[in-house]
């Protein structure tokens, strides 16, 4: 059993940062709605450490996608080479396939910024002004608004990131033995 | 959550700063994809890490206006109660045409494509 380092590489940025970020985001949003019912206190620790977490897996997601993957995925195919390599220039080869492209990943490289944007905002708000944000309900629907579209966001981006994996696979580099293969 | 009858409420001016800032950042990042599909001037000035292409420029330049807003806004309302429900509907306007800007169909259409 056998993963190259490009889809070592992507597992990180796909599993680990963005999968970990889209469920810390769901859990903002449940701190949120659960908040409400607390009276004005200073943020507890654990949940310092957890909005900064959040946050963490955000930002390495969509700079590990956009600096390291992303490269990967768009890089030029010289003549004759093998496709396979080349998951940008595998799916436009077809027009079956070319949505994948310039729908998906247009979509998604775009819109996946938004979510660590969104979430560092609402992660300021709840560990630097917490006793404003407990004081004024407009704050808070507006916070929970902002948390809500980053889910969606990273949601979107995720979502296709998977699929787009999935018809071009990144591909290629050092070959990792992970396990022993069957016999 | 009973809001507290007799202590005035904390100022909302920094967090309005954050919010409003956050959603211009974004509305920056939208206009900026788009722009750059459509002109190849502005694709290649914005191509800041080759690699990546106009992306890495359309993604920092959308971040550091986002940061300066935030500074500058949060400079002139700190301390200060602002008009929340204003702010916070522009902030849902900005935000919304920003993930509207960002899927390539609509994007098309302001490019007439």
């Amino acid at each position: 059993m056998e993963l190259t380092y490009r889809e070592l590489v992507t597992a990180l940025h796909g599993m680990l940062f963005g999968g970990f970020f889209l469920m810390a985001l769901f859990g903002a949003i449940v701190l949120l709605l659960d908040a409400k019912r607390e009276s004005p206190a200073p943020t507890p620790g654990w949940q310092s450490f957890y909005l900064l977490a959040m946050v963490t897996l955000g930002w390495a997601a969509v700079l590990s996608g956009a600096y390291i993957i992303y490269p990967w995925y768009r890089a030029v195919a010289p003549p004759g080479a093998d496709l396979a390599l080349f998951p940008k220039a595998l799916l436009t080869a077809h027009s079956s396939t070319a949505g994948w492209h310039t729908i998906g990943m247009e979509w998604k490289e775009h819109v996946a910024w938004i979510a660590p944007m969104a979430a560092t905002m609402v992660a300021f708000v709840l560990l630097k002004h917490r006793a404003a944000w407990n004081g004024h309900r407009q704050v808070r629907t507006t916070v929970l608004g902002f948390a809500a579209a980053a889910f969606l966001a990273a949601a979107i981006a995720g979502g296709w990131g998977a699929m787009i994996n999935k018809k071009a696979p990144v591909q290629g580099g050092l070959t990792y033995q992970i396990l022993g293969s069957a016999k | 959550m009973t809001e507290p009858a007799n202590s005035p409420a904390p100022p909302n001016g920094a967090i309005a700063a954050a919010v409003l800032s956050c959603s211009l950042g974004c509305f920056v990042l939208g206009v900026l994809a788009v722009a750059a599909d459509g002109s190849k001037a502005l694709a290649a000035a914005l191509n800041f890490y080759k690699p990546s292409g106009p992306l890495s420029g359309v993604t920092t330049v959308a971040i550091i206006l986002w940061l300066i807003l935030w500074a500058a806004l949060a400079a002139r309302w700190r301390n200060q109660t602002v008009a929340f429900a204003k702010v916070s509907a522009f902030a849902f306007a900005f935000l919304t045409l920003s993930l509207l800007l960002t899927f390539p169909p609509i994007g098309d259409l302001f490019l007439s494509r």
